[in-house]
């Protein structure tokens, strides 16, 4: 049976579209959920919180976005331990909403990197789509002003005890902490990456890596 | 009434931007030690009381304003 996705939109998404002709396209369900309304829970089997320029990143990336009606809702999905994946702007707004441990602060470089990227799967934990194999190299676009991650030497140090650093960029663009390009929650239903699988899904796009995680 | 909020990375954090303006003045002569670049709020509260005041500012910086993690504040007269 399809999953059915809910897709959530604020002021300043840009990769709605794009995620919601993935999802469509790889035979799932899939609607829009509205920044300001809160939604049933019981009516998705998974969330995925794509990319963009919420709130056209004022005051920190994803900061404003994350107190919105809509993630009271999306907090609560992921108490029940339902599925939520972030996407770039997604995985800034899982962090401030904190959902996710650390922070997206800005790439080392100040530029904003838009480029391919060669990631490496440092855990084999992921049930979107096909199974990623641990060490296995993926090939996805990266698109972001503020990628770096960052946690305090603690916050790293748990990240790496529970198995929560799930893909990490073979040659590091942003100056992210431990070349971490996506962690999960200590829970585990909660995925965040920086780079966009929805923008590789067929080869003739450069890649189509983006099918393991969906 | 008038406030301030100074918001400022941690000293943890690599700050670029602090860095590149601290070489650019270096290179214009200046003799620099360190710099820094935050951001600056300015909020005008329509309460007049002063306890009022500060509990509203600090429920605010609670409610996002700034990261904890990777961010510092403190509130200045304007």
């Amino acid at each position: 049976m399809s999953k059915k996705i809910g897709i959530v939109r604020f002021l300043g998404t840009n990769c709605d579209a794009d995620v919601m002709k993935w999802v469509l396209g790889s035979g799932q369900q899939a609607e829009y959920l509205w920044y300001q309304d809160q939604f049933n829970i019981e009516n998705f089997d998974q969330i995925i919180i794509p990319g963009g320029f919420s709130y056209g990143d004022y005051l920190r990336c994803g900061a404003m976005a994350a107190r919105s009606p809509v993630m009271k809702s999306v907090s609560e999905f992921s108490k029940k331990g339902k599925p939520i994946l972030g996407i770039c702007n997604g995985f800034q707004i899982l962090c401030e909403a904190g959902l996710l441990p650390g922070a997206l602060i800005k790439n080392e470089s100040l530029k904003f990197k838009d480029e391919w990227a060669e990631l490496i799967v440092a855990e084999e934990k992921s049930f979107f789509g096909k199974q990623m194999k641990k060490k296995q190299t993926l090939k996805l676009p990266i698109a972001h002003g503020d990628g770096r991650y960052y946690n305090t030497g603690d916050g790293l140090k748990k990240l790496q005890d529970q198995d929560q650093i799930w893909l990490k960029y073979q040659k590091n663009p942003n100056g992210s902490l431990l070349d971490i390009a996506g962690i999960t929650s200590e829970s585990g239903n909660v995925f965040a990456l920086m780079p966009h699988p929805e923008r590789a899904v067929f080869q003739w796009m450069g890649s189509s890596d983006g099918v393991y995680f969906l | 009434m008038k406030f301030g909020i100074k918001i400022m990375p941690r000293e943890v954090i690599l700050d670029t931007q602090g860095r590149v303006v601290e070489s650019y003045l270096v290179s214009q002569g200046f003799k620099i030690q360190n710099c820094r670049i935050g951001k600056f709020i300015e909020i005008d509260l329509q309460s007049d009381d002063k306890i009022e005041q500060k509990n509203e500012i600090e429920k605010m910086m609670l409610g996002g304003l700034y990261n904890p993690l990777t961010e510092k504040y403190e509130i200045c007269d304007v």
